[in-house]
């Protein structure tokens, strides 16, 4: 059997060159599994209230069982959107620096974008 | 990072010559349709706050998901989900370890396109149904 090139330290940490191992990989797969379910209920609930007034859809998305379930989806979406716009800005963008300075850009804007849809759907069920 | 002129290394066909299959159109539809929905949250996130600020500012949203070009994204925004939901499906199916060979492939690729038809048409009968 030939010597690998790894040392065993590093076969052992199980990190790879990129030093990340497999947590990219794995999230975007757990966040997948998640939103199956998350976004089926959510294209079923809004069908069933096309067409209703403001109060509706407030007394709707302002429940605790709801607004639970909203932050969920809109965390797991965020985070999965986050994941995979990554890889496509890495596949296509060759300049290094443009390329960090995309994917920079690009996760503050889906944080920032986010966080909005987690706090409209906090003040419709905390009220005010 | 500099290639030597002389390597004598395969180099993959270009994309222009290369004969589309469904593999490959599925494939990259895939990524598509993932843009595209990062792009459609907007809308989804939009409606929320429109919902949270007040009644006047989700009459506004609501009329404007309800004109013309509000339905045509809305349906788009349909298309791309339920192929997105489709095909990640037959993705973690892959990651599990299962249909590599090339007739699965077919069969759930096909399966794929079905599903998105099928599921964009039931969501659209439902929904226009419930609103008349």
């Amino acid at each position: 059997m030939s010597q690998p090139l790894r040392t065993t330290l590093g076969r052992v940490r199980g990190l790879g060159s990129a030093k990340e191992g497999v947590s990219h990989w794995w999230a975007q797969r757990l966040t997948a599994i998640a939103l199956v379910p998350l976004v089926l209920w959510f294209v079923v609930s809004v069908i069933s209230l096309a067409g209703a007034d403001h109060a509706t859809v407030r007394a709707w998305a302002g429940g605790p069982i709801v607004a639970t379930l909203l932050v969920a989806m809109i965390v797991a979406v965020f985070f999965h959107a986050k994941l995979g716009l990554q890889v496509v800005l890495e596949d296509y963008i060759h300049h290094e620096g443009t390329r960090v300075t995309a994917i920079v850009v690009m996760q503050g804007a889906v944080f920032l974008v986010g966080l909005a849809g987690v706090i409209a759907v906090l003040k419709l069920a905390l009220g005010a | 990072m500099s290639a030597p002129a002389s390597s004598n290394r395969p180099l993959s066909p270009h994309l222009q010559v290369y004969k589309p299959q469904l593999t490959s159109i599925l494939s990259i539809t895939h990524r598509m349709t993932g843009v595209a929905l990062s792009v459609g949250t907007l809308l989804l996130v939009y409606w929320l706050i429109a919902a949270a600020t007040g009644p006047e500012a989700f009459a506004t949203a609501q009329g404007l998901i309800g004109s013309p070009i509000g339905y045509l994204a809305l349906f788009g925004w349909t298309i791309a989900l339920f192929y997105h939901l489709s095909n990640g499906i037959r993705h973690l199916g892959w990651d599990a370890g299962y249909g590599f060979d090339l007739p699965t492939v077919y069969k759930t690729g096909y399966a794929v396109l079905a599903a998105t038809g099928g599921l964009t048409v039931l969501a659209w009968v439902v929904g226009l149904a419930l609103q008349s």
